[in-house]
């Protein structure tokens, strides 16, 4: 029911684990299925020069939330926002209709993560501790 | 494959198939027909059905051949509730059942009827006492599955039928799960109507049987000609049928010395796995369980993601995870016992077959620690839930 690629990112997921001090967090669940997505992004610069992510999910939510990961670093925060969950279920050669949603996951979760992150650099305590 | 999902299906015994094929290709003859072709066919129908009301002490008038457990659990819920239209309109079912009756509890009661789904306590067991407080005067039949396809739980039917009778009320128990693995005796259960398929105990599948007591009335569901004494229409399933025959000979010679080997695996099974993982549950370990049955709650961790990654290593079990559910709905059973959705989340069943060496498990004590380890570190949930207490 996966294409290889969702099942290759869902064995071998890359930038598992959370960032110290990240620029922004963004946690997330799915209201469908009650699954949960957390989202680290370290950033410079507008520029996302690190993320990853903690999922609690099926394999097409660990897989999207790699694929992500891996579409966002090296974007500027604009880039990244820009970026749906259609963009990362056909990065990973499509997902089986009923996971979709699983997808939406990945996308909310960096969307929070660059709220989170834009809340604090608008908040000038944040920018005197930087 | 390191198959561990026979509460899902089993293979076909070889003995069985072999008995089907000659009834596939020469013996082909529909038993309606008066030549000798049909005539044997009708006899390798009859033979199979006094197999079948042997296994469990019934007569062979009281056995009606269907496709599956579902149509005889829709067959006798549908059927009765017609039936006795005039009696009253209202079911009683446990809040576990499997999707076949709970499903056709549900289409009955957007036709109008009314149905009562009982709660089931921490074991995961019905208590006669709200069975008790839940008859009404127009209560019609009374549906309690005899052991949880999730959890293996046996119910107390005995208990419940006697409950229901001396209200006048009729007993269904959906036995798929317990006929072929234990002795079944219909008389000593106390049950009316008792479902079972073929395809849980090494028959082949779409076939089953519904066991109706002499005497009690239902309507057909399948109308046409007068096969199986005009309370199921259709041409007999000869090949089916043939096959659910042997399948019963063989679990009726083979199920003691299965039930001691069995339940030996799974108990080693157990324990081995509680030193194994940390922060693990077996559902209902303390309570009377099927032999061969082992649901696994794993904290933090999503059922689905659990079973591909066992996959990966060969090895076939289910989950009750809303992940992998069509419906994205945690497993209604252990809801029902008092889990939260995340412990349904992270629910592993193990079920154990007559093939099933210890070797087999084995191999998923040396794998699934290390499947275990690896999502925890991908999980963010961390102390979040609990689960109710229970006997161990
Ligand atoms: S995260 Fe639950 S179905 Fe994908």
């Amino acid at each position: 029911m996966y294409s290889e690629k969702v099942c290759e990112h869902f064995r071998n997921p890359r930038n598992v684990g959370n960032i110290e001090n990240a620029d922004g967090v963004g946690k997330v669940g799915n209201p469908t299925c009650g699954d949960v997505m957390v989202m680290y992004l370290k950033i410079d610069d507008d520029v996302i020069t690190d993320a990853k992510f903690e999922t609690f999910g099926c394999a097409a939510a660990i897989a999207t939330s790699s694929m992500s990961t891996e579409l966002i670093i090296g974007k500027t925060v604009d880039e990244a926002l820009r970026i749906t969950n259609k963009t990362v279920a056909e990065a990973l050669d499509g997902l089986p209709p009923i996971k979709m949603h699983c997808s939406v996951l990945a996308e909310d979760a960096i969307k929070a993560a660059i709220d989170d992150y834009r809340s604090k650099v608008k908040s000038p305590m944040a920018k005197a501790t930087k | 494959m390191i198959y561990l999902d026979y509460n899902a299906t089993t293979p076909t015994d070889k003995r069985v198939v072999e008995a089907m094929i000659p009834f596939y290709t020469e013996q082909f003859g529909n038993p309606s027909s008066l030549y000798t072709a049909g005539q044997e066919a009708k006899r390798a129908v009859d033979q199979a059905r006094k197999k079948v009301a042997d296994l469990i002490h019934a007569s062979e008038k009281e056995i009606i051949f269907t496709s599956g457990g579902t149509e005889s659990d829709n067959l006798v819920l549908r059927g009765v509730a017609r039936a006795q239209k005039k009696k009253g309109n209202h079911i009683i079912i446990s809040s576990i059942e499997h999707h076949a009756v709970l499903n056709t509890a549900k289409a009955l009661e957007n036709e109008g009827y009314s149905v009562t789904y009982l709660l089931v306590n921490e074991n995961g067991q019905v208590d006669p006492q709200d069975l008790k407080r839940a008859i009404r005067p127009e209560t019609i039949l009374v549906s309690i599955m005899h052991a949880n396809n999730e959890s293996g739980v046996m119910e107390p039917i005995r208990e419940l039928a006697v409950i229901a009778h001396e209200r006048g009320v009729l007993f269904h128990t959906d036995a798929v799960q317990t006929v072929g693995k234990l002795p079944i005796d219909v008389a000593d259960l106390g049950v009316d109507f008792l479902s079972a398929s073929a395809h849980k105990f090494y028959g082949p599948k779409g076939i089953g049987f519904l066991y109706a007591k002499k005497g009690v009335r239902f309507t057909p569901q399948v109308v046409g000609g007068s096969h199986e004494g005009g309370k199921r229409a259709g041409t007999e399933n000869v090949p089916a049928i043939v096959g659910l025959g042997v399948a019963v000979e063989i679990a009726a010679t083979e199920q003691k010395e299965e039930m001691i080997r069995g339940r030996k695996l799974r108990d080693d099974f157990e324990e081995a796995l509680l030193s194994a993982i940390p922060e693990v549950r077996i559902v209902s370990r303390g309570v009377e369980r099927l032999y061969n049955t082992s649901l696994v709650l794993v904290k933090y961790v999503e059922g689905e993601s659990m079973l591909l990654y066992l996959d990966f290593e060969g090895i076939a079990v289910s989950t009750g995870s809303a992940c992998s559910s069509s419906s994205l709905e945690p497993s209604h059973v252990l809801l029902s016992c008092g889990y939260p959705e995340e412990a349904a989340h992270g629910s592993i069943r193990f079920s154990l077959g007559k093939f099933t060496t210890s070797y087999h498990l084995k191999k998923v004590l040396i794998v699934f620690p290390p499947i275990v380890e690896k999502l925890r570190k991908m999980s963010p949930l961390r102390d979040v839930y609990s689960y109710p207490p229970q006997a161990d």
